[in-house]
């Protein structure tokens, strides 16, 4: 089939439902919507239509990135804005439904925003609300808007447009495009792709493979699963573009188990792509053929560096191996290899569409477009944003994110997981780009990016991390299976009140040789949470160790709960919630807690509204 | 006495494991790259990797047992002792960390009596913990069975687990 007749018919279906003379409904359904209970509000918007005798469409859509919101429900009356609403229950979705659709009532006072011909009377726009304002959206740029189950709206939204130009071009313009775009790998490293393609395009070697590396394994992290879930095919086209750039007729999706919503909806976007010529033998006439397979993972964060991916796509254990050789030349099973990561494929789509000076644009000198981050933890606002490079991580936690909540004190934030840093609040003022991240002993990372404020304790934290990276190691090099078991084991003694001072010392020594002397990325990185803790937050060390306290009231042999008699009230529900019966007192007089009997499970503080619960 | 890492399949369940092991060389072609597709496909069938199907599949790939055990025990997905009517698992990422993870765990292995990787002794119940589901703007994040659960609290995940109990208590009256 010629493209251009697939496009008419593409843009023609979209007008059509853009112009729809019945009511539109979208609900995210993407795993954080349905987390959230988006599935029960779906049907209850059925439902609620057909009780009304409505025609209407409903559109399942990806995660539009605020996620606190969730469950979210747009509609829209033909001819009309759409108009966002948030936080739902399904009897919230009927009322609204009945109000707006029936009697014409849009109760601004439970809308969100609205998009679209406006303005709409005390509702603000989208795009200008403080999440959203300072957002550029390139990899998102689909999410959340079309159905991802349906190639036509991709493709009415200028989808494959950017491969079908790569088509025409040389496979050596096309990386010269990226290089020229400056886009930088967003799976954590930032490694220029147009050099990466380069290397593996000159390899010799007949059979050469590109792979799309959506292992997204740091926790806390969730932008390439929104973007899959949301948007597949801008990744698919993506890795068109790439492949052809290097020379290659074959590749795989390397995808982690615990995303099946992901998977399910990359499967769907590759039978659609067979059936409309953009895979197999020879794309829409071009001569360029290309297959792609879908691998699983199986649960371990090492398959994310790349010589363990793929001796995992190979069928055997994730362990990586020293380099070089490197991907570039000797890959999978040998042969020339080039990987890439979801986002990273996401902006190339963009980039062939809209050409490399536009995507330049965005961003500083050295790091060029967008970064997406799943903003998460203690911050008011969470969800999967996207922020020109050099926004200043104030922005992002203050503007976009809202701040922590009201009456606490925000104390860090932690980017690039396991293998990144803790960042204090003092520095906020950091632009966010490669460099500035990593001379404060941090990355850019993949792009988790976590809140913490002063019931986090930054001991507790590099423990957490290093109990996780201890786990994860392969066992293949000393200095990381030994050395970061060897830290565990430290952070384990101070978070238990066994900690001396002269254990500084040597976690240091030993997060040094462990980033000096690991043979993959795991152990390289692995002491970043240490060595950024121990740089910006001495004084808690200190605590622990000297003072025996743990202040965020997170270490439980380092502090206790007590009531405060002045502020309590006698009310009762601390002694309910405590399953030992360990608080006691009279009722309507101030209750005290036993200190033998307290377990420290946080029930009693947790449940104070007056805040009468003290870490001490 | 020290539990044993592998188990076999008890005998009255030899016919499903032969029925999923016709359908398997169906499936599969038996290339080693094959090896852990097959794994997840018996896991998915059987909720664990029995014994008798570990040496099945070194068998059917022509690799040596202790490649596929030795495979098998790399990555955190696979299982080796049989699981619960429900799979409770919790999620042990960053976001959920920092947002009181470990409490709920805790709360839970209280209720149940049991740590994760155990199941309970009336079967009812496997928890397991997660290293991030991915949903992490709604942390704390548990899964039950299939179902994500987010925002939650120590009284809402207990709720959620006497309410599986009833359920499956109503089923057996
Ligand atoms: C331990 C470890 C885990 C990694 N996990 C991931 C991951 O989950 N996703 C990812 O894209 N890259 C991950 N990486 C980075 C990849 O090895 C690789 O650099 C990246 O996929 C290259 O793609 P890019 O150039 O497009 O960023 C990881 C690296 C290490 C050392
Ligand atoms: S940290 Fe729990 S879902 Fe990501």
């Amino acid at each position: 089939m010629d493209f251009t007749l697939i496009k008419e018919r593409a843009e023609k279906n979209w007008k059509a439902l853009e112009n729809l003379r019945q009511p539109l409904i979208q609900i995210g359904m993407g795993t954080c919507g349905k987390a959230a209970g988006a599935d029960e509000v779906y049907a209850a918007a059925k439902q609620t239509l057909k009780q009304m005798n409505l025609l209407g469409r409903i559109l399942q859509v990806g995660c539009i990135g605020t996620c606190y919101l969730e469950p979210i429900m747009a509609v829209r009356k033909p001819g009309g804005p759409f108009i966002y609403y948030g936080n739902l229950t399904a009897k919230r979705a009927e009322d609204i439904l009945l109000s707006y659709l029936r009697d014409g009532d849009p109760k601004p006072e439970w809308a969100v925003c609205f998009t679209g011909e406006g303005p709409v009377d005390g509702i603000p726009r989208f795009e200008d609300l403080p999440m959203i304002k300072p957002q550029v959206r390139i990899a998102l740029r689909n999410c959340g808007i079309i159905d991802p189950e349906n190639i036509e709206h991709y493709i009415a939204r200028g989808g494959y447009s950017g491969l079908m130009r790569a088509l025409q071009m040389n496979p050596e313009e096309v990386v010269q495009e990226i290089k020229d775009s400056g886009l930088r790998g967003r799976g954590g490293a930032g490694f220029p792709t147009g050099m990466k393609w380069e290397f593996a395009r000159k390899a010799p070697g007949q059979t050469k493979y590109i792979i799309c590396n959506a292992d997204e394994g740091d926790p806390g992290a969730f932008m390439d699963r929104s973007l899959l879930e949301g948007d597949p095919h801008s990744v698919l086209e993506g890795m068109l573009i790439g492949a052809y750039a290097i020379g290659c007729n074959e590749g795989y999706i390397y995808i982690r188990a615990e995303y099946p919503l992901a998977i399910k909806r990359l499967e769907t976007a590759l039978k659609q792509m067979r059936e409309y010529g953009l895979l197999g033998r020879n794309i829409l006439g071009s001569g360029f053929g290309f297959e792609i397979h879908i691998k699983e993972g199986a649960g371990a964060f090492v398959c994310g560096e790349e010589t363990a991916l793929m001796a995992s796509i190979a069928g055997g254990r994730g362990m990586p191996l020293s380099r070089p050789p490197f991907p570039a030349n000797k890959g999978l099973w040998g042969n020339p290899t080039n990987i890439n990561n979801v986002e990273t494929l996401g902006n190339v789509s963009a980039i062939l569409a809209q050409g490399a000076k536009w995507f330049a644009g965005f961003g500083t000198e050295k790091s060029k477009g967008t970064k997406t981050f799943a903003l998460a933890g203690k911050v008011e606002r969470t969800g999967l944003i996207e922020v020109p490079m050099g926004i200043r991580l104030k922005e992002i936690i203050h503007e976009i994110g809202g701040g922590v909540a009201k009456g606490k004190k925000v104390k860090a934030v932690q980017t690039g997981g396991p293998s990144g840093g803790c960042i204090p609040a003092d520095l906020f003022d950091l632009p966010v780009d490669y460099e500035s991240l990593t001379a404060a002993g941090s990355i850019m990372g993949s792009g988790g990016m976590v809140v913490m404020d002063e019931e986090t304790c930054m001991v507790d934290i590099p423990r957490y991390f290093l109990s996780f990276t201890a786990d994860e190691s392969c066992g293949k090099c000393i200095p990381c299976r030994l050395g970061t078991r060897q830290m565990l084991d430290i952070l384990n003694d101070i978070c238990g009140g066994k900690g001396t001072i002269e254990d500084l010392e040597i976690l240091k020594d030993v997060s040094e040789t462990v980033q000096k002397g690991s043979l993959c990325g795991l152990g390289q990185t692995a002491p970043n949470p240490v060595q950024t803790t121990l740089r910006y937050f001495h004084s808690e060390y200190e605590a622990h160790i000297l003072g025996k306290k743990c202040e965020a009231g997170v270490c439980k042999p380092l502090f206790h709960y007590e009531i405060d008699p002045e502020t309590c009230n006698g009310c009762g529900v601390c002694s309910k919630k405590c399953s030992v019966g360990a608080v006691t007192g009279e009722k309507k007089k101030s209750h005290s807690i036993e200190p033998d009997r307290c377990t420290k499970c946080g029930a009693c503080y947790e449940a104070c509204k007056f805040h009468a619960v003290h870490i001490c | 006495m020290e539990q044993a890492i592998y188990q076999e399949l008890p005998a009255e369940r030899m016919e499903e494991i032969e029925g999923l092991f016709a359908e398997i060389r169906k499936e599969f072609k038996g290339r080693a790259d094959e090896l852990i597709p097959m794994l997840q496909r018996v896991q998915r069938a059987l909720g664990f990797l029995p014994e008798q199907a570990l040496l099945e599949i070194a068998r059917l790939t022509r690799l040596s047992a202790a490649r596929v055990f030795g495979t098998a025990t790399f990555y955190a997905q696979f299982r080796f002792q049989p699981v619960g009517k429900n799979i409770i698992r919790v999620c042990r990422g960053t976001a959920c960390h920092v947002k009181g993870s470990n409490r709920i765990l805790e709360t839970i292995e209280e209720h149940l009596q049991v740590t994760p990787g155990q199941i309970t002794p009336d079967g009812l119940f496997t928890i397991e913990t997660v290293a991030c589901f991915g949903s992490c703007a709604l942390a704390p994040i548990m899964v039950v069975n299939d179902s994500v659960y987010g925002s939650l609290n120590r009284s809402r995940a207990l709720k959620l687990l006497d309410e599986i109990r009833v359920r499956e208590e109503g089923l057996f009256k």
